[in-house]
């Protein structure tokens, strides 16, 4: 499945029932040189909307929302050794978080690559 | 005639070393004045030390044997040694005793020597805090004076004095507010705080500490609170709402009667952020807009020497609901006679039993105090309302003389402090740290910068009542130039400031990433790597 966005810039991307979710490339840009990465437990449940993790910048803290429902099956603990990887491959490598959904049909309201795109160009 | 065979140059050889200048590397590293400062830890030892402490014979200690064994590892200078490291260092830093401090909201205001004057007076600057209360009477009676004239500016019942800054005066107000709702058994209802997108980062902060959760409160896209979108997040699970008035972006929240009624009809409490109070003393007194705490930064709105984190002092005045729950310890007076209630005991006597306790181990911040007394006093009613006023004319003229080079992020007038964006350095590849570390080589201390959140690469001007206007006309004139520079191309430039600053651009992703928290004398530090 191609990847989707949410409206306050995490990126997820579908595989069965199992997202893996990040920050965008554009959120990455704003945020500037990213200092530090706070990832919740694996085991634990979000529901949409919910604070999720932390990214800190030079600039600014920020939480990271949960973009969908359900329960975290794994995190990216590289990216909080090196937090400078957000930088470098936000919609790769510095995924934050995989999370089993519990409501797949909560995809259908995030937005395609080109509508982020104009959203983003926006904002 | 009787010689003098001395005779030397006394012109510069023409042309020489004007090329050098900026090349010549001296052996000390020094440049004339600008003295390279090793930290004291490098340069000192114990055995230099100017202080000779006889060895302790026959004593006994106290410490039940956790004596310290290895060495303290403290500098050891002599005494000039130790008083030119500091005169060295205080040379390398910007004041506001040498030039004009744009630092928006944090209000750097010029200093008057007569509070110096005064808070150097004995009784003050020598008194104990632990000194009887027969001994302290003058002491007590200038905590009760200022405490009347706080309450008198703000037009509120009751203020808690010892807060020691704006920060600590949110969480006196909020844990005021804990405790209100408590005594109203609604505390494990009332959950949630709402704040402005353009709040400054305490207030949140001091929200979660209280457990409170925090929401944001939306703009209206005139840099005000947007009233109809708080009045939809308005519910019984609503503790109060955190509103900074004038506002971060320096505007005065035009609905705010209408904001605390909805924030009062809905069972809440209006904190009031009262940093930027010197925008409207004198004119305005929160305590008609419906505040129900607000703390005031003495060390913003009353002068004091502030900056680099300290020291603060904010008082926090509290509304008839409130009062009940003011902190201890708190100034009494019987019969001309001052007293300080410090015990929950003491407190139920006065009748002050709903107290939230102690929020600090002593009075306040006593040198604060005697300087804001001293302010207020010199200045009268009628000076502090005309500093007021100054202050906002000043900020509008930076803002209407900037206004053709830069571009405000708000329609119309503000109040004591100009907001621009970074729209004016739009494809220049300058942003708002160029703009602020070149700001630094024309030899002014930046402007606030990224703050508020609410607009994109932020500048915060707040001039402040002190600068004549030839001082902000030189400044607007540095400004413009910058401005024109940057459109103009002379983006590398940008990107190398500051160059005639002792450091130059700082890592400051490092310094985050891998802060060095303790310092390790040179050798220790070889030998791990
Ligand atoms: C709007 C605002 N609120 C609160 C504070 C906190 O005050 P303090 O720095 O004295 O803790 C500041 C100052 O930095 C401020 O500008």
């Amino acid at each position: 499945m191609s990847v989707k966005y949410s409206q306050d810039h995490e990126w997820v991307k579908a595989d069965g029932d199992v997202c893996t979710i990040g920050i965008s490339a554009h959120a990455a840009e704003q945020l500037g040189d990213v200092v530090f990465v706070e990832l919740p437990d694996t085991g634990k449940t979000f529901a949409k909307g919910d604070d999720m993790a932390v990214v800190e910048s030079v600039k600014a803290a920020s939480d990271v929302y949960a973009p969908i429902s359900g329960e975290i099956v794994e995190v990216n603990s590289a990216i909080v050794d090196e937090p400078a990887k957000v930088n470098e491959d936000p919609q790769g490598a510095a995924w934050f978080v995989k999370i089993k959904m519990s409501n797949a049909s909560e995809l259908d309201a995030l937005m395609d690559e080109a509508a982020y795109k104009d959203f983003a160009g926006q904002s | 005639m009787s010689m003098n065979n001395q005779g030397r140059p006394t012109t510069p050889t023409s042309g020489a070393g004007e090329a050098m200048e900026t090349n010549v590397k001296t052996f000390t590293g020094n440049k004339a004045l600008m003295i390279e400062e090793a930290l004291s830890f490098e340069v000192g030892d114990l055995s230099g030390s100017g202080v000779d402490l006889p060895e302790l014979s026959g004593q006994y200690d106290r410490l039940g044997g956790v004596n310290r064994n290895e060495t303290i590892g403290l500098p050891g200078l002599s005494e000039p040694e130790a008083m030119r490291h500091f005169v060295r260092l205080s040379q390398k830093n910007y004041a506001i005793d040498m030039g004009p401090f744009p630092l928006g909201s944090c209000t750097m205001k010029h200093n008057p020597r007569l509070n110096e004057k005064v808070a150097r007076l004995p009784g003050f600057a020598d008194l104990h805090p632990l000194a009887p209360e027969s001994a302290a009477q003058g002491a007590l009676e200038l905590i009760d004076t200022l405490a009347f004239w706080l309450k008198e500016l703000t037009g509120m019942p009751a203020v808690a004095m010892s807060p020691k800054a704006g920060a600590h005066g949110e969480l006196c107000g909020m844990m005021a507010i804990k405790a209100a709702l408590e005594a109203r058994g609604e505390a494990d209802r009332r959950v949630r705080v709402l704040a402005p997108e353009s709040a400054h980062g305490t207030n949140p902060a001091t929200a979660v500490q209280c457990g409170f959760k925090v929401e944001a409160i939306p703009g209206d896209g005139t840099g005000r609170v947007d009233l109809e979108a708080l009045k939809e997040k308005l519910g019984d699970d609503v503790a109060g709402i955190m509103v900074t008035n004038p506002n971060t972006c320096g505007l005065f929240e035009r609905d705010i009667r209408a904001i605390a009624d909805a924030v009062h009809d809905a069972g809440g409490y209006f904190y009031c952020d009262g940093a930027n109070f010197n925008a409207i003393a004198g004119k305005v007194k929160p305590g008609d807009l419906g505040v129900d705490a607000m703390h005031i930064n003495l060390h913003k709105t009353f002068s004091t020497p502030h900056g680099g984190g300290g020291p603060g002092a904010g008082p926090t005045v509290l509304s008839e609901a409130l009062a009940p729950f003011a902190p201890l310890p708190y100034v009494s007076c019987e019969d001309g006679k001052y007293s300080l209630v410090e015990t929950l005991h003491h407190a139920e006597a006065e009748d002050g039993g709903d107290t939230l306790g102690r929020l600090t181990a002593f009075h306040g911040q006593m040198g604060m105090f005697v300087r804001a007394l001293s302010y207020m006093m010199s200045h009268g009613r009628d000076g502090l309302k005309q500093a007021s006023e100054d202050a906002v004319l000043n900020a509008n003229y930076v803002l209407a003389r900037l206004k053709s080079e830069m571009t405000p992020s708000f329609e119309g007038p503000c109040m004591h402090e100009a907001l621009f964006d970074d729209r004016f350095l739009k494809d220049t590849g300058v942003e708002t740290i160029d703009f602020a570390k070149a700001m630094i080589d024309e030899g002014y201390h930046p402007m606030t910068m990224y703050f508020p959140l609410v607009v994109h690469g932020a500048m915060l001007i707040e001039p402040t009542e002190s600068e004549s206007k030839r001082e902000l006309d030189l400044f607007c004139d540095a400004l413009l130039s910058l401005a024109k520079r940057a459109k103009a191309g002379e983006t590398e430039s940008f990107k190398a400031a500051p160059v005639y600053a002792p450091r130059r651009r700082l890592d400051e992703t490092a310094a985050a990433r891998h802060p060095v928290l303790r310092w390790t004398p040179p050798q220790t530090a070889q030998a791990a790597e």
